[in-house]
């Protein structure tokens, strides 16, 4: 056989085995460090991705452990404040900006290209540019807290008090380059995860078959790119005020200091469903399996998650209810605040119905689910609450708000991430977390979650404020604090324990299987873990629960060269063929770009001539970057 | 009216007895009673459709359905559009309550007191514009009549705080650049805490303030006294201690009326000792928390502007003893 006709090789040509091999060769990562950093596989860039968010919100606990020994007694000197002041700040910001987004966004940059059976996530080199610039920004943010420079102004940086005449120091510039960092990797991946929903689907998947997780990403993806240029916007006003002394902040000049809110906030709100909506996807997507029927209210559901994107843009004001806007302004947001609770109550009643018509199977993902009903929904209940501008002006920045993001937060996202945790873990790393244990770390995270939060809602009603990092004795709260740290400290251990069974299972774990949950979408019909190229043959749908028709046997697609990377660009309502299109090699490139960024931003800190001398190595990266190297992906 | 305590709820039996006097259980003012019934209203009809939700979650979970899918479609999508029918009701239920309660908080009073409150990292100044006599400074203590609607003007001279006082009212932003209005009444004699809600920098912890509600008379005497300069000391050690204090760079921070020190970056001194608290609700006002405060400021309130001004014992007893003096 001639070297030509090779080059031409299709998968419908070769035989499994051989296809296998031949389709290694031009997929592996290469070994070694090279490989690794090299590497644009999204399933290793996406579990470094994980890990990573992991390791943060271990940090982000550890400083709330030590925030509540502070505030387990009154006029406690635990802490200092000004160390106290940091330490919530780093909290929030590493939770939010470090840990929330970026592992819901890693959760799809895993899972979004499986489940719509494809071989690699669009622009692969960016999603690994994205992961470079997330670590370093969280370098960044922790590093700068351990030498004494933590942001000291809340995650969410009020001006003045993060302006040049109350901020001194550098502490808010490395919080706001840190949003910079975060926010591009952000950026990035929500822009690769719309282009491989819309144009990598496999044949057949049309709009109504897309798996609803998928659906919650390409929502939120659409939010984060409408809603975070607001905040780098912010973020670099910021930063000119303080670094070159313009006055976007500052009355004085003419300036505003609610301008930053609005600001900050119309990325703010959007930012809590950013957060949300891909643990509701999960959720979506785990549920069928765990009752044993398709879910009801595909249609409803969709839309659900739709019209919670729109209307997630028209709530920010409702957190500056106390701020003396126009009553008309804030009735406004009063009802766009309620009306959201629409959508959410649908999805609620739509999953209930899956259960009320399903026969539950009550395995750990299962679990989190029913822990996520019981608290999510709580925290809904006070997000009501807290929408209501006259109720507001009581609740608002005291510790019933604290209460309520809570329960929305770690009830909403964190328990239903847990579950998709427990439930995807086979597919990442071919074995079983434990059962048993997996029981236990939902029970106790449940039971040590509420008794650690559902305290703070009377703390706030009783008038304790936010981010005080004490209270004097006589405030009567010290039984109520006391109570909420030791708790504290329960919830801790259910998380060590989680960890413990994740490191554990990762090398000891029962082998998994394909399909170990019998769950019905596309990321179970290859192995666990799945090869680099993901699909030997791509699959062709037929069915929104394409595993559960037709016994499980998929008809496969074929036609893609196998002498190079390839994969299928399909139109975007009906996923029909369109194009073989080429997927790019590892390269070392985005590794450099990420760095030279990173000098550029970590100098802009210090003098805004960086931003002059920082372009000419970013420039050099980025011709590297795109420089042709004469591969075969490059012919197409 | 007779002030009824609010129905108590599962949520207050939580904390039996501790509704104090920093706490929106505890309404003692229209305001605060409005926005009271509110949270009762809101928080029993959202408890009622959070156990609803969870009873309906418990038969979905111990229910076997025998129902065909084709059925079971048909009577679940009858049910969930019914429950998104009682919450599109219940939303707007809500929503027009929060609309009734807002117009009733802020409706305008009539002949109200106009107080000035301007918030500073981490005190709080408040002035009483003359009505007969000179304008009234005071700081961290709010006086008021019982009774009587108090208007209550907001601003800021650093950073962004905002100003609680949950007994009374719920709580309102001082903005740099921005003016904001909070009126509140106390329909009986009392005090009531407030705090700095709005995180302001290192001591936002410890920026708190008394309002205290008097009998009419009672507060047109205190007024009266304030309007007058401070007192003349009493003996040799207070005029000793008036000298050290004008000597000293005191004055250059404080104004304490009727002597040279006319400094403006701290709060009014003139009738120092007539106030319940120091250092922004910290310490109870005696003559030895006076003198701790003068000794270590940074030690009891770390980061605060007051600087550590060197003095012997002797000077320090003086002072102290001086500033007990200016009622």
């Amino acid at each position: 056989m001639s070297a030509r006709i090779q080059d031409d090789q299709r998968d419908t040509d070769l035989a499994d085995a051989p296809l296998d091999a031949a389709l290694r060769r031009v997929w592996d990562t290469p070994r070694g460090v090279w490989g690794a950093l090299a590497t644009v596989d999204h399933k290793v860039i996406g579990r470094r991705y994980i890990a990573t968010a992991f390791v943060f919100l271990a940090f982000g606990g550890v400083l709330a452990l030590l925030m509540r020994w502070q505030l387990a007694r009154p006029e406690s000197r635990v802490l200092t404040p000004d160390l106290y002041n940091q330490i919530f700040t780093v909290h929030g910001t590493s939770m939010m900006f470090l840990f929330a987004v970026p592992v819901m966004e890693a959760m799809a940059v895993y899972l979004v290209p499986l489940m719509v059976g494809t071989r690699n996530i669009a622009f692969p080199r960016l999603n690994a540019f994205s992961y470079w610039m997330y670590l370093v920004g969280g370098i960044l943010l922790w590093g700068a807290f351990l030498v004494d420079m933590g942001p000291d102004i809340g995650w969410f940086a009020y001006v003045p008090l993060a302006g040049p005449q109350y901020g001194a120091g550098k502490r808010v510039d490395i919080w706001a380059q840190m949003i910079t960092f975060t926010e591009i990797s952000a950026l990035a991946v929500a822009v690769e995860i719309v282009v491989t929903v819309l144009k990598q689907r496999a044949p057949g998947m049309s709009l109504d078959r897309i798996p609803l997780f998928v659906w919650a990403m390409l929502v939120t993806s659409f939010i984060i790119i409408m809603a975070m240029p607001a905040v780098m916007v912010a973020s670099t006003a910021l930063i000119l005020d303080r670094l070159v002394g313009t006055h976007f902040f500052n009355p004085a000049e003419g300036g505003d200091v609610l301008l930053w809110q609005h600001l900050f906030w119309f990325f703010g709100h959007p930012e809590v469903y950013i957060i949300f909506l891909p643990a509701v996807g999960m959720i979506s997507s785990i549920l069928p399996t765990f009752v044993r029927r398709p879910i009801f209210g595909y249609l409803p559901l969709v839309l659900a998650m739709v019209s919670v994107g729109i209307l997630s843009f028209g709530l920010w004001v409702h957190h500056m209810f106390t701020t003396g806007l126009p009553r008309l302004g804030e009735s406004f947001f009063t009802a766009s605040s309620m009306a959201i609770a629409l959508p959410s109550g649908i999805q609620i009643f739509c999953w209930l119905a899956t259960i009320w018509y399903g026969r539950p199977v009550y395995r750990t993902p299962f679990l989190f689910i029913l822990a996520f009903f019981f608290t999510f929904i709580m925290g809904g209940m006070t997000g009501v609450m807290v929408a209501s501008v006259p109720l507001d002006t009581q609740l608002h920045d005291s510790y019933f708000v604290v209460a309520h993001f809570h329960y929305v937060l770690v009830g909403g996202a964190v328990f239903p991430l847990l579950g998709g945790i427990y439930y995807w873990f086979p597919k990442f790393t071919g074995r079983m977390m434990s059962e048993r244990i997996g029981k236990w770390v939902a029970g106790l995270l449940f039971t040590a979650f509420n008794f650690t939060f559902f305290p703070m809602h009377v703390l706030g009603l009783l008038g304790m404020p936010r981010r005080v990092y004490t209270y004097q004795l006589d405030m009567g709260w010290g039984g109520l604090n006391l109570f909420v740290s030791l708790s504290a400290v329960v919830l801790a251990a259910g998380f060590l324990l989680f960890f413990y069974d994740a490191v554990r299972s990762a090398r000891h774990g029962e082998p998994a299987g394909d399909n170990p949950w019998g769950a019905a979408t596309l990321e179970w019909a290859t192995a666990s873990p799945p090869p680099s190229y993901n699909f030997a043959r791509l699959p062709v749908v037929r069915s929104a629960n394409p595993l559960w028709e037709d016994d499980g046997v998929l008809p496969v697609a074929g036609g893609l060269r196998v002498d190079r990377r390839e994969l299928l660009v399909t139109t975007v309502g009906d996923a029909l063929p369109e194009a073989r299109e080429s997927s790019p090699r590892p390269t070392i490139w985005p590794l450099w770009s990420a760095l030279a960024t990173t000098a550029l931003l970590l100098g802009s800190i210090l003098t805004p001539w960086a931003v002059v001398w920082g372009a000419v190595p970013v420039t050099i990266a980025l011709i590297g970057w795109f420089w042709p190297g004469g591969r075969k992906e490059e012919e197409s | 009216m007779r002030i009824r305590p609010l129905p108590s709820l599962a949520l207050l039996l939580l904390c039996g007895g501790c509704a104090g006097w920093q706490s929106a259980l505890d309404p003692q003012g229209p305001s605060a009673q409005a926005l009271g019934q509110l949270l009762h209203g809101f928080v029993l009809v959202l408890a009622a459709i959070w156990l609803a939700v969870l009873v309906v979650l418990a038969v979905a979970l111990r229910r076997r359905s025998r129902a065909t899918p084709q059925a079971a479609d048909r009577h679940a999508g009858i049910a969930v559009g019914t429950a998104c029918v009682a919450t599109v009701l219940v939303i707007t239920g809500l929503t027009l309550a929060s609309y009734v309660t807002t117009r009733v908080i802020s409706a305008g009073a009539e002949a109200p007191l106009v107080v000035r409150v301007r918030a500073l990292q981490w005190w709080w100044e408040v002035t009483y514009p003359g009505e007969a006599g000179p304008d009234v400074v005071t700081a961290n203590e709010i006086r008021i009549p019982a009774g009587r609607p108090v208007r209550i003007e907001l601003s800021a001279a650093d950073v962004i705080h905002s100003f609680w006082v949950p007994n009374l009212a719920g709580k309102q932003d001082l903005i740099p650049g921005r003016d904001n209005v909070l009126t509140l009444t106390a329909r009986q004699p009392g005090q009531y805490r407030g705090q700095c809600a709005e995180f302001c920098g290192m001591q936002h912890a410890h920026m708190a303030f008394m309002v205290i509600a008097e009998p009419p008379e009672a507060f047109a005497a205190w007024r009266a006294a304030q309007q007058a300069d401070s007192a003349a000391p009493a003996g040799a050690e207070e005029a000793f201690g008036r000298r050290v204090f004008e000597q000293k760079p005191c004055g250059a921070c404080h104004t304490v009326r009727g002597t040279e020190a006319k400094g403006t970056n701290g709060p009014d001194l003139t009738h120092l000792a007539s106030r319940a608290t120091l250092a922004a609700g910290m310490l109870p006002m005696t003559r030895g928390a006076l003198a701790a405060w003068i000794a270590d400021p940074q030690t009891i309130k770390p980061g605060n502007n007051m600087p550590m001004v060197p003095l012997t014992p002797a000077e320090l007893q003086a002072v102290s003893a001086w500033l007990a003096t200016l009622r």
